[in-house]
């Protein structure tokens, strides 16, 4: 079994990225290292997330899980036809997680979730030849989410709560692929709001038909988040009545897509549990990324995105190993939810292959530190995005992209 | 043990940045793309302004970054290339100064006016390059603009002191290795690996430009005698061109020569319509009854005393009508018939006289240049609203060329180019036909990315706000059909650009 984990762990060399879209997967460091999997888990308060209904099984009064993940992703883009490459810069980002179970009753568990379920940051360098598309791109989406768990029976529990969302956005773009000030410095815009913020639920089910067989169902509803009055800036803007862009204020929406995960995880002998989640994610909710600015003068921004729902599935293996150690390995296959032809620089997404492992060492009776690892390999990509306009023309912006990502993550868990 | 974890996730990250995606096949791989049977590692561009980067009535850094040379040396990187030095001017206004007095005028950017009409403008300020500060070092442009084929092999071209008398170009004296330098010398001095050569253009465009107010120096083999707006004799140039390329491509050095573009491409001499002149049908009248007696007495009686021939006095017949018109001009190629009109039989006031001496109607065959746009249909003496230039003032002759000179910029181009396609050939040399891809921007135009390239004044990308020059994005073009002529010359396979990536004309309201 540890040389089947540890032929996982090192068998990186084939693997892909974190999620599709701006979907950043990275939300328990046990779950991650099982391969993101646990609708049907029951081993933390991750379930908080993962499966809110899962809660009210957890053995302790008090479980608590913290973590934080460094993601180190990369960009890689070429077009043969012209020689031009580029790197992305993209600075480490550091998605959290905070999770707090409460067993107030035998049938009742109450919980807090806070954790950023999307968010995205990519940086290339400025002026960049894909630079009137992104040049950079920060996008933050904080969930909190108060939860319930109720046990009906032993077999059944259900679970879920509201969730307040609130983000931020920054996004820097050339105006077009030509127009500069007289100094030849690139005219462009930065869009940036903060405070954004909405709400949406979750609700979910665990079925556990005999001990060691689980079988759970996670739905998040979409929350829109529409950012109204953010500000929009522009630099190197030539001086002529024929380029009239002034500093203005903007709207725009952007959807965190709904999510439903199905999925079920058995325990042979108490050691090792194998876990299976298919997830869908409803990524047909973002059709276009519309900057609408307030000054009439200003051309809004229409970005055409049409994703399409898209489907992973994860599978994870968790291991007890001793007293002191847990080990933990997993795999997901990741669909891209973008279609041929919009496949834009901001988030070039294709299907991808995720490779996890971690442990967890039980550093006392109420105290564990999780890590995980998360690499995730995107094959190279011959692909445009079709549907940017100059003057009216389509202007497809093409080439050979190659991604990836390491995902190093800590953890710590609390019980009581 | 927290401290063990701290530091192992602090290493693990710091060797997690190194991690980049390695695509299967790198364009940044020695080999992905190559040079054939040609050495990029030292590229010397020869030429003039186009070759200079030169647009919008200037020379200035952004145009210097995307002059032609520049955009194939970023290529030829990728095959080999090595480092491509210019003269860049110290700034972006693009006037010259010398020792302090202004001697070129700053770029044009295209300005809205108080009507919300955009036009071309000169860009206020005061220049920063003073043509008397030495640039040290050799540059591998060696465009100079204003070069004419026998100036590159001129020695004293650059020596700043001749520039004030003309006897000297004021963008080579910047960086002239010597005052006696020529410029060829200068470039083959640099050792090439690989040349580009395009000149030429001005030995028959400064004559075009100014009207033809220049002479056709054809059967005159010294340049030293010509003038600044002549023709250069086809001989001259075949001598002075093939002394070039064989200085250029000695021990087998590889390039690629361009030859001369049409002037009916240039939108300088296509954007005013020889029919500039609206009148309405009470005008139109009135201006023919002043010239009936004119066109049905004087004309035929002076064609029939074999004063003029009777081709001459069907040419120099004056009618208007209600719609466009033919402005009138002044054509020095007429016979001046100013003494004979003041005598007998016609006795005409010196004035009138003066006036009809060489005066004729534009015609089809001619072409009106750019800048008689600020001049037609204007009064000159606003305390007579009856002196408008076109209809009762002739245009000069400077603004029009006519059919007889286009004939022989014509006549000699075409030597030219029969020149530099020899020597193509002989050689081994790669050969852009510039003139056919240039008139292809003047017939509908080449399709791009985003749009279609042609040679329309402002709207169409091609040229740059001078009308004579291309834009950046017009250089890109050149660029491309460069690299495709080497490519296939040389069985190279340096890629090529996306034009639509370069800029066209800078919006600037000064």
């Amino acid at each position: 079994m540890k040389k089947l984990l540890l032929f996982t762990a090192l068998g990186l060399s084939m693997a892909v990225t974190y999620a599709g879209g701006y979907r950043v997967s990275l939300q328990g460091q046990k779950a991650l290292a099982m391969g993101h999997t646990g609708v049907a888990v029951i081993n933390s308060s991750e379930t908080v997330f993962f499966n809110p209904a899962s809660m009210v099984y957890l053995d302790d009064k008090l479980n608590i899980s913290a973590g934080v993940s460094g993601v180190f992703s990369n960009i890689a883009y070429q077009d043969t036809e012209t020689g031009v490459s580029a790197q992305s810069d993209n600075p480490m980002a550091t998605p959290l997680y905070l999770y707090a179970s409460y067993k107030a009753t035998d049938w009742l568990s109450l919980g807090l979730g806070v954790y950023t379920p999307y968010g995205s940051e990519v940086k290339y360098e400025d002026d960049w030849a894909g630079s009137h598309l992104v040049n950079n791109i920060k996008l933050q989406a904080i969930y909190i989410q108060p939860t319930v768990s109720i046990k009906i029976n032993d077999m059944f529990s259900v679970g879920g709560g509201p969730i307040y969302a609130t983000g931020s956005v920054n996004f820097n773009r050339n105006l077009n692929r030509t127009i500069t000030d007289l100094e030849g410095n690139r005219s462009n815009v930065t869009v940036d709001a903060t405070g954004i913020s909405s709400w949406g639920w979750v609700a979910s089910t665990l079925f556990t038909p005999y001990e060691d067989l689980h079988v759970g169902f996670t739905y998040r509803s979409k929350i829109d988040m529409n950012a109204e009055g953010g500000s929009a800036t522009f630099e190197n803007v030539p001086n002529s009545p024929l380029a009239p862009f002034k500093d203005t204020s903007f709207d725009a929406g952007l959807p965190m897509p709904a999510e439903m995960t199905l999925g079920a995880s058995y325990t042979f002998q108490d050691k090792l549990t194998v876990a299976f989640d298919f997830n869908r994610a409803f990524w047909s909710a973002y059709e276009s990324l519309d900057i609408d600015f307030e000054d009439p003068n200003i051309p809004d921004s229409k970005n055409a995105r049409n994703y399409k729902n898209s489907s992973s599935y994860r599978f994870g293996l968790q291991y007890d190993a001793s007293k002191m150690f847990t080990l933990r390995a997993g795999y997901y296959f990741d669909g891209t939810p973008v279609r041929e032809g919009y496949f834009a620089p901001e988030t070039p997404r294709n299907d991808s292959n995720n490779f996890t492992a971690g442990l967890t060492v039980n550093v006392s009776k109420s105290l564990q530190i999780d890590a995980s690892f998360l690499y995730s390999h995107f094959k190279e990509v011959d692909a445009s995005y079709d549907y940017y306009y100059e003057n009216g023309i389509a202007v497809p912006f093409g080439g050979t992209y190659k991604t990836n990502a390491f995902v190093p993550g800590l953890g710590l868990t609390y019980k009581l | 043990m927290k401290n063990i974890l701290k530091y192992s996730f602090a290493l693990l990250a710091v060797g997690l940045v190194g991690c980049e995606p390695e695509f299967d096949s790198p364009v940044t791989d020695e080999g992905f793309y190559n040079s054939g049977s040609a050495n990029l590692s030292n590229y010397v561009a020869v030429g003039n302004s186009l070759t200079a980067g030169y647009e919008s009535g200037a020379l200035y850094r952004t145009g210097q970054e995307n002059s032609y040379p520049n955009i194939m040396a970023k290529q030829f990187a990728h095959a080999g290339g090595g480092e491509f030095t210019q003269p860049l001017m110290n700034d972006n206004l693009g006037g010259l100064l010398l020792n302090g007095t202004p001697i070129a005028p700053n770029r044009f950017v295209l300005a809205v006016d108080a009507n919300g009409n955009p036009g071309p403008v000169r860009l206020e300020g005061t220049p920063s390059t003073d043509i008397a500060n030495k640039l040290s070092g050799s540059f591998n442009n060696m465009g100079v603009p204003g070069a004419k084929s026998y100036h590159l092999v001129a020695q004293g071209y650059g020596n700043v002191a001749g520039v004030p008398v003309g006897a000297a170009n004021p963008y080579y004296a910047r960086f002239a290795s010597s005052e006696s330098a020529t410029v060829i010398g200068d470039a083959v001095g640099q050792n090439p690996t690989f040349f580009s050569l395009w000149i030429g253009n001005n030995d028959i465009l400064s004559y075009a430009t100014s009207g033809g107010s220049g002479v056709d120096q054809t059967g005159n083999f010294d340049p030293r005698t010509y003038g600044p707006n002549d023709i250069t004799d086809p001989n001259v140039f075949a001598q002075v061109y093939s002394e070039q390329v064989n200085l250029l491509a000695r021990e087998g050095v590889k390039g690629v020569l361009a030859n001369i573009p049409e002037i009916t491409s240039i939108p300088y001499f296509t954007t005013v319509p020889t029919q500039a002149i609206p009148l309405d049908a009470a005008t139109a009248a009135q201006l023919n009854a002043q010239f009936a007696l004119y066109n049905t007495q004087v004309l035929p009686g002076l064609a029939a005393a074999s004063v003029i021939s009777q081709e001459e006095a069907a040419m120099r017949m004056i009618n208007f009508s209600a719609g466009q018109n033919f402005p009138i001009m002044t054509d020095d190629d007429l016979t001046n018939l100013t003494q004979i009109l003041m005598g007998q039989p016609f006795n005409l006031p010196a004035p009138i006289a003066g006036l009809l001496g060489q005066l004729r109607q534009v015609n089809a065959d001619d072409l009106i240049v750019l800048t008689a746009s600020s001049v037609l249909g204007t009064t000159p003496d606003p305390s007579n609203p009856q002196g408008v230039i076109g209809v009762s003032i002739p245009l000069s002759d400077e603004f029009v060329l006519a059919a007889s000179e286009q004939a022989r910029i014509s006549a000699a181009s075409t030597a030219y180019n029969a020149t530099i396609k020899a020597l193509a050939n002989a050689k081994g040399l790669a050969f852009v036909d510039s003139k056919s891809a240039l008139s292809r921007l003047a017939s509908g135009g080449i399709a791009y990315d985003g749009g279609v390239l042609t040679s329309q004044f402002v709207t169409g990308g091609g040229f740059s706000l001078d009308g004579v020059h291309p834009s950046p994005r017009g250089y890109a073009y050149i660029a491309n059909l460069m690299i495709q002529a080497i490519n296939s010359t040389y069985s190279a396979t340096i890629p090529s650009v996306h034009i639509g990536n370069y800029p066209t004309i800078t919006l600037t309201n000064n």
